[in-house]
């Protein structure tokens, strides 16, 4: 690998459902890298496509209705989009994996954990059975199971939520990716969990330097993990860049509406600004910037043509909006 | 004395766990072990508490969705559990429930306005027939929607606005208290604050007393003038917004308060996390003494076997009740 | 079968559903003009203002509607069902020789099709082509009333097992099983042998004899599908909403759990159906179900059937044959129609 190569780079990534009522244009011309040890952060509300993004990367949309309809997605100099199916899959664990929100149902209930973690060796690396469960419990004790070797026979539904997610950690970095796409890993846990699984990401992160893709909708775990972030809508990166900027001076008035509408744990009595409206209807995109609906800033430019482009405002950060770097003065 | 709307006393819901053929006993699922508050006039008390808590089962205490185990619901100087049939029916104009998920909480056959009219048929003389579906329009404007979505599918709305309709059949009866379950935990972060500012604005028009059950913090924080942490049953802490966010006595409020994280990188560096150990353990079999000692870095002998009540404990500068015998502020 | 790419497969349909179901579920949201961040702060908020004008009001049903429209398997076997139904109600609509079903002409017995008779004679030099239009009565008449039958009583059953539960539930589940572990046929057999009907019984009470006895087996089979889907509802959060309003049982279940939870039945109801009018032929081939002077395909099929005959006349068989066939082939396709248009997954 080369220095100027990045870890992953997508570039101008198109995706499109097609659905009984039309098609809808899920993914519109994405463009992002990775580099090893480095956490992106893809932050959206439902319906943004970051969750597709990471179908897309990992090579897993379900088709139909969901077709990859343009771009790359190049993965150590390799576009992953070329390869045939059957070579993809290889990719899939020893150089790119992914965690998902619901641990639960991404277990198989009916085999023991420490067996669908054995498995991944079994297949990747046709290790005999026994080998493969030692392996099995070395990872289990890695991601802070209690009591590894005593559970490693327990069922899925016998672990709690934290738990079950810790087990999906483990397969996920079983065979050391290159790689991890976390979506949403901890929205269904409890906030004392969360803060558990967040450290434990982070603290994998570290010992084998992997790149990691956060996907979530919450501008509270983003900020202390991430290192750079991507603000989706409407299946476009709005705005992209360095963590602390981001929150100091947003430069699209979407990530702005969004940081003034949460309310925070350390502030008591600020208004909420909420971003009225809804997001748009992906069948039916209005014309020019998608977001200039539900925009304070909208002015004519917004509401026709194309949507603004992406454009580097400052080093380091883009945004695809007319204003953008601008906000403050600009007539809300 | 501030005006005492819903006073709960010693409130205590178990389940039992039926196992083997002969559906035999075999032990209960302590859900809500003991909680007792005072709830005001037009104010908001928040309960929070992680998933198992019984936070929800106390909501549907509160609005006798269940049947208490034990333990005495006061409203308004009535007595609701003694309450029976008419009686109780017509206590029920009164308080009010909104449920967490905008999903499954309206009947996905009935149009927006059989919905909201749904109360009027039960409560007949509450609006006459005619009139009916005028108020149907009026609460729909209230809550800022449009009257024209009368006739269409709850299917046919995005998450906020059919958390909005919920909100507006909870309002028709005019209720005085209205029981909020995780109203906007399941919503879209821009739409959150739709429905909490709603939410707000609905309390000061209507003089409304909320009870806001949630597990988000800082959305609790923002809502409420007291706070309730409970855990695994019971109530750790409570107190007004400073006394919990600023000087919370009890550990498992202290930690809860530490795990979620700021939306700012800059304070997230600072800050500092205590991360809890370990996973809350069953109400099926929770631990004697405090509750919380199995994840509590206080923890000494004396919690193992001694119950910690809710009482009056310094903070540092005045005092407010929790259930530690520990109790004290983080410097 | 759990390498990571299987696993990953199966986890992620979930997700990938998930987001699936974001995607066209936000042809529901309409975009909207932007409400003014504090219009809600104001002390009477602006309606939302209504863009969306191609979402027109659409219930659940209307929406499986239009899925069903759209497959050509609806159509036919609304088609068929039609005819078949009016086939049963005015068959003289659908003879054009003039000829009554006891028309005959011996001198024709067991002859191939002619002119007149398209479908040729019977033993009796009986118009098949009549005795076979005539005989849609007797079995569309026993298919719709037993499944009604069934449907009515598992409905009322399910719904009171399913809603209150407990000793009650368990009393009619275990009746149920006991009901279900008879094959409906040799049940069937069973009843009608034991209530023996002759020749000279009225035409109804031979009907609602087979009718009574099909239900009697039939209903255990929507009564568990109503009860699990009862049971599926009644935790829903607007049933308690509705408890919470004060609501009493009866509004509960008359107008939130039955309508609810009623889909899966209408379905089955519908296949069962066309296993009933089956079963009916094979009754009355036994010849303990309808008998003669009775028309029916069963018995038709059954008098056709006598060794020497299907080689000799095979055409006294085929077409009541066909007729039956077609008949619980056009109900048992509509039900599978349905099922999927209102199976709300594949939405």
């Amino acid at each position: 690998m080369s220095d100027s190569e990045h870890l992953l780079e997508v570039n101008d990534l198109h995706v499109e459902f097609r659905l009984r009522d039309g098609i809808a244009k899920a993914i519109n011309g994405v463009s992002f890298y990775l580099d090893e040890r480095e956490t992106l952060a893809i932050l959206g509300e439902s319906g943004s496509g970051k969750s597709v993004t990471a179908q897309a990367i990992m090579g897993i949309l379900d088709s139909p209705p969901g077709f990859v309809t343009g771009g790359e997605v190049l993965f150590q100099g390799t576009d992953l989009e070329k390869l045939s199916p059957k070579a993809r899959a290889k990719y899939r664990g020893p150089k790119l994996s992914m965690i998902f929100q619901d641990a639960l149902s991404s277990l198989n209930p009916v085999f023991p954990v420490g067996w669908q973690i054995a498995e991944m060796f079994r297949v990747h690396q046709h290790m005999n059975r026994s080998d493969a469960l030692a392996k099995a419990i070395t990872l289990m004790e890695k991601v802070k199971i209690p009591a590894a070797k005593e559970r490693v026979r327990a069922y899925p539904h016998q672990f709690s939520g934290g738990m079950r997610q810790r087990i999906m950690i483990a397969m996920a970095i079983a065979l050391d990716p290159w790689l991890l796409i976390a979506d949403e890993p901890t929205t269904a846990l409890d906030v004392t969990v969360q803060a558990q699984i967040m450290d434990l990401l982070k603290e994998l992160q570290e010992e084998s330097g992997m790149g990691l893709i956060l996907i979530t909708h919450d501008l509270g775990v983003v900020a202390s993990v991430a290192d750079r972030i991507a603000v989706m809508y409407a299946g476009r990166i709005v705005e992209s860049s360095d963590i602390r900027p981001l929150y100091a001076n947003p430069l699209h008035p979407y990530t702005k509406g969004l940081l003034e509408s949460v309310p925070r744990l350390d502030q008591k009595g600020q208004d909420l600004l909420a971003i009225g409206g809804l997001p748009p209807n992906l069948l039916a995109m209005p014309a020019g910037c998608p977001f200039n609906p539900r925009c304070r800033y909208a002015f004519d430019k917004c509401r026709a043509g194309e949507p603004p482009a992406s454009e580097e405002i400052e080093p380091g950060r883009t945004a695809a909006c007319y204003l953008a770097g601008r906000l403050e003065g600009a007539h809300a | 004395m501030p005006d005492v709307i819903l006073k709960a006393e010693e409130l205590v819901k178990h389940y039992p766990i039926k196992t083997g053929v002969v559906r035999r006993t075999t032990g209960k699922v302590r859900a809500v072990d003991g909680v007792s508050f005072e709830l005001h006039r037009g104010e908001t008390l928040g309960v929070v508490g992680e998933s198992g808590c019984g936070k929800s089962t106390l909501g549907r205490l509160l609005m006798r969705l269940e049947e208490p185990t034990s333990g005495h619901l006061d409203f308004d100087g009535v007595d609701m559990y003694a309450q029976k049939g008419r009686d109780m029916d017509r206590m029920r104009r009164d308080i009010q429930i909104v449920f967490q998920d905008p999903y499954t909480s309206l009947d996905p056959r009935m149009t927006v306005g059989d919905i909201i009219a749904e109360p009027f048929k039960i409560h007949p003389d509450v609006v006459p027939a005619r009139k009916r579906k005028e108020r149907v329009r009026e609460l729909l404007d209230l809550v800022g929607l449009s009257p024209e979505h009368i006739n269409r599918y709850p299917h046919q709305f995005s998450g906020g606005q059919r958390q909005r309709i919920g909100v507006a059949r909870g309002l028709a009866l005019n209720p005085k208290v209205l029981i909020l379950d995780e109203p906007v935990s399941a919503l879209d972060v821009s739409v959150q604050a739709q429905v909490v500012n709603l939410l707000d604005h609905l309390q000061r028009e209507l003089n409304l007393s909320y009870v806001f059950i949630a597990h988000d913090l800082s959305v609790v924080r923002h809502i409420s003038d007291r706070v309730a942490v409970m855990y695994l049953g019971k109530i750790v802490e409570i107190g007004d917004d400073a006394q919990i966010y600023e000087h919370a006595t009890h550990p498992y409020t202290q930690a809860l308060l530490s795990a979620v994280p700021v939306p700012d990188p800059v304070v997230e560096e600072s800050r500092e996390q205590i991360v809890l150990t370990g996973d809350v353990p069953s109400p099926a079999n929770p631990p004697k003494g405090c509750r919380f000692h199995t994840r509590c870095w206080k923890a000494t002998e004396k919690c193992k076997t001694e119950v910690p009540l809710l009482q009056l404990r310094g903070d540092g500068q005045g005092q407010h009740l929790s259930a530690c015998h520990y109790a004290e502020a983080l410097k | 079968m759990t390498d990571l790419t299987d696993m990953n497969k199966e986890s992620e349909s979930q997700a990938r559903i998930a987001d699936a179901m974001t995607a066209p579920s936000l042809g529901i949201e309409e975009p909207q003009p932007t409400i003014p961040a504090d219009a809600l702060e104001d002390p009477a908020p602006q309606p939302v203002p209504d863009l969306q004008t191609v979402s027109e009001e659409r219930s659940l049903m209307q929406d499986a509607w239009i899925t069903m429209r759209s497959r050509p398997l609806f159509w036919i076997s609304a088609a068929l069902i039609f005819v078949f139904l009016l086939m049963a109600a005015f068959p003289q609509l659908f003879v054009f020789s003039g000829r009554t079903p006891d028309w005959s002409d011996l001198d024709k017995a067991r002859m191939g099709p002619d002119s007149v008779a398209i479908f040729g004679y019977d033993l009796q030099g009986q118009d098949i082509y009549v005795r076979t239009i005539y005989g849609a009565r007797a079995s569309i008449l026993v298919g719709v009333c037993t499944a009604l039958g069934a449907a009515v009583i598992g409905v009322v059953l399910g719904t009171l097992g399913g809603f209150i539960g407990r000793f009650l539930d368990t009393l009619l589940s275990r009746t149920a099983d006991v009901f279900f572990a008879i094959p409906l046929l040799l049940g069937g057999i069973l009843i009608m042998y034991t209530f023996r009907t002759t020749a000279e019984s009225p035409y109804f009470v031979v009907v609602f004899k087979v009718v009574m006895a099909l239900s009697v087996l039939g209903w255990p089979n929507v009564y568990r599908l109503m009860r699990s889907s009862v049971m599926q509802v009644k935790p829903s959060e607007y049933v308690m909403a509705a408890k919470a309003l004060g609501a009493n049982p009866l509004r509960i279940i008359g107008s939130h759990i039955i309508p609810n939870a009623i889909a899966p039945v209408i379905v089955v109801s519908t296949i069962d159906l066309g296993s009933y009018i089956a079963t009916e032929a094979t009754l009355s081939y036994l010849g303990i179900g309808l008998q003669a002077p009775a028309i029916s395909w069963g018995i038709a099929i059954s008098d056709a059937s006598a060794i020497g005959y299907v080689r000799n006349a095979p055409h006294m068989l085929l077409f009541p044959s066909l007729f039956l066939s077609l008949t619980v082939l056009a109900f048992i396709m509509m039900g599978e129609v349905v099922r999927d248009a209102m199976d709300p997954k594949l939405r």
